[in-house]
């Protein structure tokens, strides 16, 4: 099979010709293959933004969350403590660090400059929390806070992207499901394709087989035209979508998902590989077909 | 080189041949004859392929018909030249490509002198580039016939070669065929032209072959 797809490629055009041309099947086929590509880009795109989502949600969501305590300046000490051991107790909790001057400092240096003399004001204590996998229960956590350490208060804000970074994985799921499909569907549209085109050559098929043809001389003729007509249909399909995904309007980094929709950088590679896969699916499609018509011949 | 042992066929309503036993020697030449529909065309079927025998077997070039696998039939038929009753060709393609048929289809190059003396040879030197609708059925014959040997065959089989022509074209290819057969191709040819077969035995010593009851036999002297 690899040797007659390279022979196809090939010099072959000899076998083309006893097959009479037929324009109408032949433009069906251009303009589906080409359709298909261009659904197939946007289905690529579609994965590619969905996975960078996924991950930039997910990595986000490996750590941090912190715990604020405001105390009076004698109790503060005590309750870093009670609520570090409390933590150290619960489940789904990797580590939990307080954190020092120093570093809260650090933190509120953007907002205050430099010169904030942050031991005579009164700070709140930050302990920094790093969520193992699975995670802890917010709620429980919440409550056993409130009941052991009163000034301590629980601020996981990024736990309402867990949703976000399983629906982001799910649609790129569905995407490249969606690039399955549509393979699928290219080779069930081609392989209707080449059956009507074997049933309208019939006759051409019994001349060729009554002078001596063997079958696979038969199928290379076939072959050799859907498998070009899918690469030429799919190339121009696919380009027009390349161009259509590179004109999308681009936002700010923070951008919404929409506008994080196409490729970067060596992504723009991949929609490439869509031309010559839908040659392929063309290629065994027609194959199966014509062998298929073929056997019922003599 | 083809040889028929004990062979029936059965379409499907009852044995159309049976009991058939038949040597096509290297270099005979056989007719073949019977009324319409006694299964001449049938015969010819079996002895190129299209059909497997139903009884007996069949033998092309030694080896059982029955075994030969898809590309064995390709491979037995560019050793046998047929001239269909029907003559076939691709409608889309000039005379002169779809008389090099057989040779495209096995990837042999053509020889365009050869192509055209054998087209001179059967008449149609004029016709090369002619598409196959636009001919007629005496001109169809010879295409045929100049496709059939065009691969240099062992064997040559002619369904009704003459079939819609006139006596002057007839005699005309029966000439062809004779001229082969002195080239030392064996012949076999399936006609109910008896004229035809008498002014062929007054060129060669052609033996006749007859469909009755079922059974080919070899018809007697007395044509
Ligand atoms: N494919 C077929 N299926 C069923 N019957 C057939 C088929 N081909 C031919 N026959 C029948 O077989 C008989 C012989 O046909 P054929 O060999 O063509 O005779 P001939 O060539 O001597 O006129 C005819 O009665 C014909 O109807
Ligand atoms: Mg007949």
């Amino acid at each position: 099979m690899k040797n007659s797809f390279t022979a196809l490629l090939g010099a072959d055009r000899q076998a083309d010709r006893v097959v009479p041309p037929s324009g109408f099947t032949a433009q069906l086929t251009l303009f589906t293959a080409g359709a298909m590509a261009f659904l197939a880009v946007f289905a690529l795109a579609l994965s590619l933004a969905a996975g960078r989502l996924a991950d930039r949600w997910a990595s986000a969501l490996a750590g941090t969350a912190t715990i604020r305590i405001s105390a009076p300046p004698e109790q503060m000490d005590t309750q870093v403590a009670i609520v570090l051991s409390l933590l150290s107790t619960t489940p789904g909790i990797a580590s939990a660090r307080a954190m020092d001057a120093a570093e809260q400092r650090a933190l509120l240096e953007p907002w205050f400059g430099p010169d904030l003399p942050v031991d005579a004001l009164p700070l709140p204590r930050l302990i920094e929390i790093t969520e193992a996998n699975p995670g802890y229960d917010g709620t429980g956590l919440r409550q056993r806070l409130a009941a052991e350490a009163p000034g301590a208060v629980l601020d996981d804000h990024t736990r309402w992207r867990r949703p976000m970074a399983h629906a982001a994985e799910r649609l790129r799921l569905l995407g490249l499901l969606s690039l399955l499909l549509i393979a699928g569907a290219t080779g069930a549209m081609i392989t209707l394709a080449a059956n009507s085109a074997l049933a309208a050559n019939l006759s051409v098929i019994r001349v060729l087989r009554l002078v001596g043809a063997k079958d696979s001389y038969i199928v290379r003729a076939f072959v050799r035209r859907f498998t070009l007509r899918a690469l030429t249909g799919a190339s121009a399909g696919t380009v027009f979508a390349m161009i259509g995904v590179a004109l999308l309007p681009r936002a700010d980094e923070a951008g919404a998902f929409l506008t994080g929709l196409g490729f970067q950088g060596a992504g723009w590679l991949l929609p490439l590989l869509l031309p010559p896969l839908a040659a392929v699916v063309a290629f065994a499609a027609t194959r199966f077909a014509a062998f298929r018509t073929l056997k019922g011949l003599t | 080189m083809i040889l028929f042992e004990n062979v029936g066929y059965n379409y499907g309503g009852g044995e159309l041949l049976s009991d058939v036993a038949l040597r096509l020697a290297p270099g005979s030449f056989h007719f073949l004859t019977g009324p319409s529909g006694a299964g001449k065309t049938t015969f010819l079927k079996l002895a190129y392929a299209e059909l497997r025998p139903t009884a007996g077997q069949v033998t092309l070039f030694g080896r059982d018909a029955r075994t030969l696998a898809r590309d064995d039939v390709a491979l037995t038929r560019r050793r046998i030249g047929v001239v269909h009753q029907d003559c076939q060709f691709l409608d889309h393609l000039p005379l002169a490509t779809n008389v090099t048929l057989p040779l495209t289809v096995c990837g042999k190059p053509g020889n365009t002198q050869d192509l055209t003396a054998l087209l001179e040879w059967v008449g149609l030197g004029k016709l090369a580039d002619a598409l196959p609708p636009s001919l007629s059925g005496g001109e169809r014959q010879r295409a045929a016939l100049a496709r059939a040997v065009i691969m240099d065959p062992d064997v040559i089989l002619a369904d009704e070669p003459t079939g819609n022509l006139d006596w002057e074209m007839s005699l005309r290819l029966l000439t062809l065929l004779v001229e082969l057969n002195r080239m030392g191709k064996t012949i076999l040819v399936a006609t109910h032209d008896m004229n035809l077969i008498r002014q062929a035995k007054s060129q060669l010593a052609a033996r006749v072959l007859r469909i009755a009851n079922r059974r080919v036999q070899l018809a007697g002297a007395d044509l």
